[in-house]
C-alpha cells in the first residue's frame, strides 16, 4: 500500500483497477509482469515494430522530394528498425526480466544511446538523440493503440497518467473512466476540467504516482482530499467504502435542497451559479438548483483540437448553453489562455516567464483577428437568452477600453451585415490581478459587473505558484493581503452600484462562505457539483452572524489564524461536511 | 551513422556470418545498432571476418566500401 498526497481537482470516491498511461515524451517507468504476459508483450514488441516500419515508409514516400539528409535520417531509422538483434535483444528483456515492452524498448534504447553519450567524440555522442528518436517512433505505436483501447473499455478502471492530452480525455466514458490521477497539472489543467465536467473523481500533481503504479494494480481516489492509495489494505479499501457511501448519501440529502431558495435564516437572499467549460454542463447547473451560469469558461473550444475554432463552432457551443438556460444569466469569459502549452506552442521561443506574459486578455488583444471570430459568435447568441460578457486579467483601464473597443467595431461589423445582435449586452470584467483590484473604483465606472477571481488574485498578489510544491503552502486566499483587496473591491462596486460576483475556488470552499458573505458578497459561481452544500450552508446562517465573521477575521493579521477560525466557525454549520 | 548503414547494407547482401571486431568487441556486421555501437571514428582499426559460402565476396565488397571508397561514394 502506497499514499500519495496531490491537488483534488474533481470531487467524489472511487475505487477500481488501473490503467496505466505512459507517453512517448517522458521516460518510460519500470512495469513488471507476470511470467503468462511474456508471449504477448512479445507480440506486442514486434507488432509496435512492424507498425513504425510501416509509418515511416510512408512518411519516407511523402517526404521523397526533400533534402538528402531528411532522407538519410529516415533511412538510418528503417535500419534499425529492421534490425533482427535489436528486436530480439528487446524481447530477451521482455522474457528474462518480465517487463512490459514499452520499458523493455525503452530501456534498450536508452541502454545503446548512453553508449553514445559517454564517447568522447563529438559526432558519435550526437547519435544518442536519433536514437531517442528511434525508441520514439517504436513507442507511440505501443502507445497509441493503448490510447485507441480507452475508448473501447468494458469494465471500470481508473486513469493513470503521466499528463492527460485533450484528445485522451475526449475519448473518456463516464460509464468505465471512474477516476482519473496526473502526475502533472493543476487545477486548470486539461484533465482536471474534463473530469470536473464529466464528475469523475481526480487528483492531479502527483509527482510520480504513474510510475508506481502497474497496470491492474487495485487504486484508490479520493478527489475531496486530493489522496490516491495505490493497492490498499483490506482495512483501507473497507474504510474508503463506507466513506464514499456516506458522501453519496451527504449528495441525495443535499440534492433536495433543489428547490428551495438560497436564502439565509434572516431573509437575506443570495445568487448561485454555476461555473461550466462545455455546453452539456448546462444542464448539470440546473439539476443542482444554479441560478444561472457564472462563468462559462471558452477555453475547451480552442483545446480539444489543432485548429482555431470557427465563429460557427464558437456559437453552436454558446447557443447550445443558452438555450438550456433559458432566460437564467449566462456570462461567456472570453478566451482565458496562456502561461501554458496553447499559447506556449505557438512561440518559437519560450516565455520565461509565462504567468506574466502574454496571456489572456493580452494574447486576445494581440491576436485580434481570433478574437473577434469569438466576439462574433457571442454578439450573435446575445439574441437568444440573458447573455453577459467577461474579459478576464484586465490589469489596467487601458486594456478594458482596448477590449471595449474591438467588441464595438464587431458590433457595427453585425449592423452592417444585417446581423441580430444584444446592443445593450452587459460587459464585465474579471478582478483578478491586484492593479485591477487596487484601481476597481475607476474600472467599475467601465462595465456593469465584476467577477473576482480568487485563484489568479492570489496567486499575483501573494507572488506564489500554486503548483509549484517548493512553495504551494504559502498559497492562500485566507492571506490578509487577499482578503483586504476582496473587501476593496466589494466596496467600490457597491459603491459604483454594479454587480459583483465572487466565481474563484474560494467560493465553492464551505469555511469562506460566512465571511464573504459579511463582506458583502451576494452572488457566488461555483463548480455546480458543490451548489447544494453550499446553498445548506447560506440557509444556516445569519448575516448578523457572518458580518461579526467578517469583522473579527478583518482584524486579524495571521494567515494561520483566520483559516483555524474560519474553519471552526464552519463546522458548527454543517459539521458533516469537514 | 550514415558509414555503418553504408556497412550493414553491403554486408546484408550476402549469407555469410559477418564479424567485425575493433580489438576490445565483436560485433555483428549485419546489425546496425551493433556496428553503431562499435564507434568506430576515423582511424580506429577494424578487423572484419567472413565466414559462409559467399565469404569472399563479401569480404572484398566490404574492403571496397572501407579501403577504396572510404564511405564516400554513395551506394551503387
Amino acid at each position: 500500500m502506497e499514499i500519495k498526497k496531490g491537488i483534488a481537482v474533481s470531487p467524489g470516491i472511487s475505487i477500481a483497477k488501473s490503467m496505466v498511461i505512459d507517453s512517448e515524451d517522458y521516460r518510460i517507468p519500470y512495469r513488471a509482469i507476470e511470467p503468462g504476459q511474456r508471449t504477448n508483450e512479445i507480440r506486442r514488441l514486434r507488432k509496435a515494430f512492424s507498425d513504425a516500419i510501416d509509418e515511416l515508409t510512408q512518411l519516407e514516400e511523402t517526404h521523397k522530394n526533400k533534402g538528402s539528409q531528411i532522407k538519410d535520417i529516415f533511412a538510418v531509422h528503417q535500419r534499425f528498425l529492421h534490425d533482427r538483434s535489436l528486436q530480439k535483444k528487446i524481447a530477451d528483456t521482455i522474457r528474462t526480466e518480465l517487463v512490459t515492452a514499452e520499458y523493455a524498448i525503452s530501456n534498450t534504447f536508452r541502454e545503446i544511446a548512453s553508449h553514445f553519450a559517454d564517447e568522447k567524440d563529438a559526432y558519435i555522442s550526437e547519435r544518442a538523440a536519433d536514437i531517442y528518436d528511434i525508441a520514439r517512433r517504436v513507442l507511440k505505436q505501443l502507445l497509441g493503440k493503448k490510447r485507441e483501447e480507452i475508448g473501447q473499455l468494458k469494465e471500470e478502471v481508473i486513469i493513470v497518467a503521466r499528463e492527460l492530452s485533450p484528445i485522451q480525455t475526449a475519448s473518456f466514458d463516464k460509464k468505465f473512466v471512474k477516476g482519473i490521477t496526473s502526475d502533472a497539472g493543476g487545477r486548470t489543467s486539461h484533465a482536471a476540467i474534463v473530469a470536473r465536467s464529466l464528475g469523475i473523481p481526480a487528483v492531479v500533481a502527483l509527482e510520480d504516482f504513474s510510475t508506481i503504479v502497474n497496470e491492474d494494480d487495485s487504486v484508490i481516489v479520493d478527489g475531496n482530499r486530493g489522496i490516491v492509495i495505490v493497492n490498499p489494505d483490506e482495512k483501507t479499501i473497507r474504510e474508503y467504502q463506507e466513506y464514499r457511501e456516506d458522501f453519496n448519501q451527504l449528495g441525495h440529502k443535499l440534492n433536495t435542497l433543489r428547490e428551495k431558495p438560497a436564502v439565509t435564516r434572516d431573509g437575506a437572499n443570495i445568487t448561485l451559479l454555476g461555473n461550466i467549460e462545455f455546453p452539456g454542463e448546462a444542464q448539470t447547473v440546473l439539476e443542482k438548483g444554479g441560478d444561472g451560469i457564472g462563468l462559462y469558461r471558452t477555453e475547451f473550444l480552442y483545446l480539444n483540437k489543432t485548429t482555431e475554432p470557427t465563429e460557427e463552432e464558437h456559437y453552436e457551443a454558446y447557443s447550445q448553453t443558452i438555450k438550456a438556460m433559458q432566460n437564467k444569466p449566462v456570462v461567456i469569459r472570453t478566451l482565458d489562455l496562456g502561461a501554458d502549452k496553447y499559447t506556449q506552442s505557438k512561440r518559437f521561443v519560450r516565455e520565461p516567464n509565462p504567468f506574466l506574459g502574454l496571456r489572456s486578455i493580452r494574447f486576445c488583444l494581440q491576436n485580434i483577428m481570433m478574437f473577434k471570430t469569438q466576439l462574433r459568435a457571442i454578439l450573435r447568441a446575445s439574441v437568444l437568452g440573458n447573455v453577459k460578457i467577461m474579459f478576464p486579467l484586465i490589469t489596467n483601464q487601458q486594456e478594458l477600453m482596448q477590449a471595449k473597443m474591438i467588441l464595438h467595431d464587431v458590433m457595427e461589423d453585425l449592423s452592417e451585415e444585417h446581423i441580430d445582435y444584444n446592443r445593450n449586452m452587459p460587459v464585465g470584467i474579471m478582478v483578478e490581478t491586484p492593479s485591477a483590484a487596487l484601481t476597481a473604483f475607476s474600472l467599475a465606472k467601465e462595465v456593469s459587473f465584476f467577477s473576482i477571481g480568487t485563484n489568479d488574485l492570489t496567486q499575483y498578489t501573494l507572488a506564489v505558484d500554486r503548483s509549484n510544491e517548493l512553495v504551494s503552502t504559502l498559497y492562500s486566499t485566507a492571506d490578509p493581503a487577499v482578503l483586504r483587496l476582496i473587501r476593496t473591491v466589494v466596496q467600490d462596486a457597491h459603491k459604483a452600484q454594479i454587480d459583483l460576483s465572487i466565481c474563484g475556488e474560494v467560493a465553492s470552499e464551505p469555511e469562506y462562505i460566512m465571511l464573504l458573505l459579511g463582506m458583502g458578497v451576494r452572488t457566488f459561481s461555483l463548480a455546480s457539483p458543490m451548489i447544494p452544500e453550499i446553498k445548506q450552508i447560506i440557509r444556516s446562517v445569519t448575516m448578523t452572524d457572518c458580518n461579526k465573521v467578517a469583522r473579527k477575521i478583518l482584524s486579524m493579521n495571521s494567515e494561520r489564524h483566520i483559516t483555524s477560525y474560519l474553519r471552526n466557525a464552519a463546522r458548527k454549520i454543517l459539521p458533516e461536511a469537514f | 551513422m550514415r558509414p555503418a548503414m553504408q556497412f550493414v547494407d553491403i554486408s546484408n547482401r550476402f549469407d555469410s556470418k559477418i564479424t567485425v571486431t575493433n580489438g576490445k568487441t565483436s560485433v555483428d556486421g549485419k546489425s546496425i545498432m551493433q556496428m553503431s555501437m562499435l564507434a568506430a571514428t576515423c582511424g580506429t582499426k577494424l578487423k572484419i571476418r567472413a565466414e559462409g559460402a559467399d565469404a569472399e565476396n563479401a569480404a572484398a565488397a566490404l574492403q571496397e566500401l572501407v579501403e577504396n571508397r572510404h564511405f564516400d561514394e554513395p551506394l551503387p
